[in-house]
């Protein structure tokens, strides 16, 4: 009996292809998104498998071996094959574990700020009037303002630590969310679905949960992409200027900053790091330009 | 009219902003004159500087206070420089100017005509090597295309002093460094409002004139992309002065953003918060100028 119930339903089924695996392969239609997935995918599993990687301690100062060069130059090591910096530690080592606070960076300043900076661009953008104004006038003059300036000063106050790292960029790069979701908004509010909603009585918070939102999620993603190579970039900056995180914790942009002194005698100290943020960035750039295109119905 | 007025209400509304943000900033730690004197001061040493600088008084008064100076271009003087933070900081400018004013130069004459060429060469080799160095010099931390300038043409070749101010060779390689930070942008814009501007009729009919094509590109439709272009450029120099802070640092160059970043290490905040106040006092005057401009260039705008 349920056999025969059964029956016509399987027979009209189309083979189900699930929603993640359609969108990948509209994704990987260029391959220079794919590479950039790689790229991106290869770093975060050097920094989640980093003790697999390297036998050293990426702390541990050993005088007896500082400086040594790559293991292609003369008197290069395999046990220390990138060489090791002026105080003797496992460069390969340090980038390895460097790559944790990176990415750590890039991953939670973005998740404060796309969380703070979508709220704000919704509130302004649905509620209009005084609220309006006045989140739109703190975006004019974040905007006005050299990010990095703010968030050198404001680190140099507060002290340098990872926590600070994260909460100072979170906090000072969420308008560009703002200022695109507001403008989102107020255009989906005329929108006839919208207005449907308004006229069978939903409730505010049900009509922004349920149908604005969604509707801004794929550009947000897209932004929160490009923001994230922005605040790698941004760490990184801060720690060259040494108002990272603090001393020895390896981060990518502390390692150049102590390494640059020696660009004459040592020129891997300065120029390895360099390249690792060059591959997280460019990964990370390359799936996010990718992305953009694969939501833009005018591309493709 | 309106407008102008209410671009130069928006223009005191960010600086009173940026003050506001630069006098509580000194005040996010708790106590500012902990943070501006050395760990082994005194007690009377403490007491004596909280008086003279009037950290003893309400927030608010401090806050009215400082406000009422700024105004005025009195932002205290300098613990280090012992001046007037103001004139510490107008000294730099012209060095600053000198190096972003040059790298504007430099990023219009590398984007423009490399976005010219990979809008008309579409979906060939030369273009998809062009946007590959895009992605690179997006991708690239701005110090650390310096310290590589630094390291070929600098400790190599020696051909190019590694730091200081001078003559043109000094200002080569760090105008060179910002130039590569914002050039992508400006490329991306010039590409795509060209691949814009090209599927336009005009262009079609300049084409079928008989026009050499040289002059069809260059006349018609690089006049007709030039709006977002200049926006864009003219937009990027926020962005500048906040690589200035890092690029000047690397070339001890002797402007404002090695200046804010010294201060910052000495702890002397009356400096910084002169130096905030100023660099936010050029981007918001740009923006307002590129602004007003965007208005004057743009018909529709006018028309409007």
């Amino acid at each position: 009996m349920s056999n025969t119930a059964v029956q016509p339903v399987v027979e009209n089924a189309k083979p189900v292809v699930p929603e993640w695996k359609k969108n990948y392969r509209k994704f990987a239609k260029n391959p220079i998104g794919v590479v950039g997935l790689i790229m991106v995918l290869a770093i975060t599993f050097i920094s989640i498998a980093a003790p697999l990687l390297t036998s050293h301690d990426p702390i541990e100062v050993n005088l007896d071996n500082k400086l040594l060069p790559p293991v292609w130059q003369e008197n290069g090591t395999w046990d220390h094959w990138l060489g090791t910096d002026e105080v003797g530690r496992d460069v390969w080592a340090r980038l390895v574990y460097g790559s944790r606070v990176s990415l750590s960076v890039g991953f939670f300043a973005v998740v404060i700020s796309l969380t703070l900076g979508t709220a704000l661009g919704i509130i302004a953008g649905y509620f209009r009037g005084k609220t309006d104004f006045a989140i739109s006038t703190v975006v004019d003059i974040m905007m006005a303002f050299p990010f990095i300036l703010l968030a050198l000063a404001t680190i140099a106050v507060m002290g340098p630590s990872l926590l600070n790292m994260i909460l100072v960029l979170g906090l000072t790069d969420w308008t560009q969310y703002a200022r695109l979701v507001r403008g989102e908004v107020i255009s989906l509010r005329e929108q006839e679905f919208v207005q449907a909603g308004y006229a069978l009585g939903s409730k505010h918070w049900r009509m922004i949960w349920r149908h604005i939102l969604p509707n801004c999620l794929p550009s947000v993603i897209v932004l929160a992409t490009l923001a994230m190579a922005r605040a790698i970039l941004m760490e990184s900056s801060l720690s060259f200027l040494g108002l990272g995180v603090s001393s020895p914790t390896p981060s990518w942009g502390f390692m150049m900053s102590t390494g640059r002194p020696y660009i004459a005698t040592a020129w891997w100290l300065a120029t390895l790091p360099g390249i690792a943020i060059l591959i997280t960035v460019l990964g990370i750039n390359l799936a996010g330009d990718r992305i953009r295109d694969m939501l833009d119905p005018k591309v493709d | 009219m309106g407008a102008l007025l209410k671009q130069c209400l928006r223009i005191v509304l960010v600086l009173f902003g940026i003050s506001t943000i630069a006098f509580f900033l000194i005040h996010l730690s708790g106590d500012p004159v902990l943070l501006m004197l050395p760990p082994e001061a005194t007690q009377e040493e403490i007491d004596a500087f909280r008086h003279q600088m009037g950290f003893d008084k309400p927030l608010s008064e401090q806050y009215v206070h400082f406000l009422g100076q700024a105004v005025k271009g009195d932002f205290g003087e300098s613990l280090k420089f012992h001046q007037p933070a103001l004139d510490v900081v107008l000294e730099r400018i012209p060095a600053t100017l000198e190096l972003t004013l040059f790298a504007t130069v430099l990023s219009i004459v590398i984007a423009i005509p490399l976005g010219i060429y990979s809008a008309i060469n579409r979906n060939s080799l030369s273009e998809n090597l062009v946007t590959v160095a895009v992605f690179l010099g997006q991708s690239m931390p701005i110090f650390w295309t310096g310290i590589m300038l630094m390291l070929f043409f600098g400790v190599k070749l020696h051909w190019l002093p590694v730091s200081g101010r001078g003559g043109w060779e000094h200002l080569i390689m760090p105008a060179f460094t910002l130039a590569v930070w914002v050039a992508p942008t400006t490329l991306r814009i010039v590409r795509s409002s060209m691949l814009e501007v090209l599927q336009h009729d005009y262009i079609r009919t300049a084409r079928s004139k008989g026009l050499a094509e040289s002059i069809v590109i260059y006349k018609h439709a690089l006049k007709n992309a030039a709006i977002p272009i200049i926006t864009v450029v003219g937009f990027q120099i926020g962005k500048l002065l906040g690589g200035a802070v890092v690029t000047e640092t690397v070339f001890a160059w002797p402007g404002v953003g090695q200046l804010v970043v010294k201060a910052i290490y000495t702890a002397d905040y009356p400096l910084v918060q002169a130096c905030v106040v100023i660099l936010a006092l050029i981007v918001a005057t740009m923006n307002f100028s590129v602004d007003s401009m965007y208005r004057y260039l743009n018909p529709k705008i006018k028309s409007g």
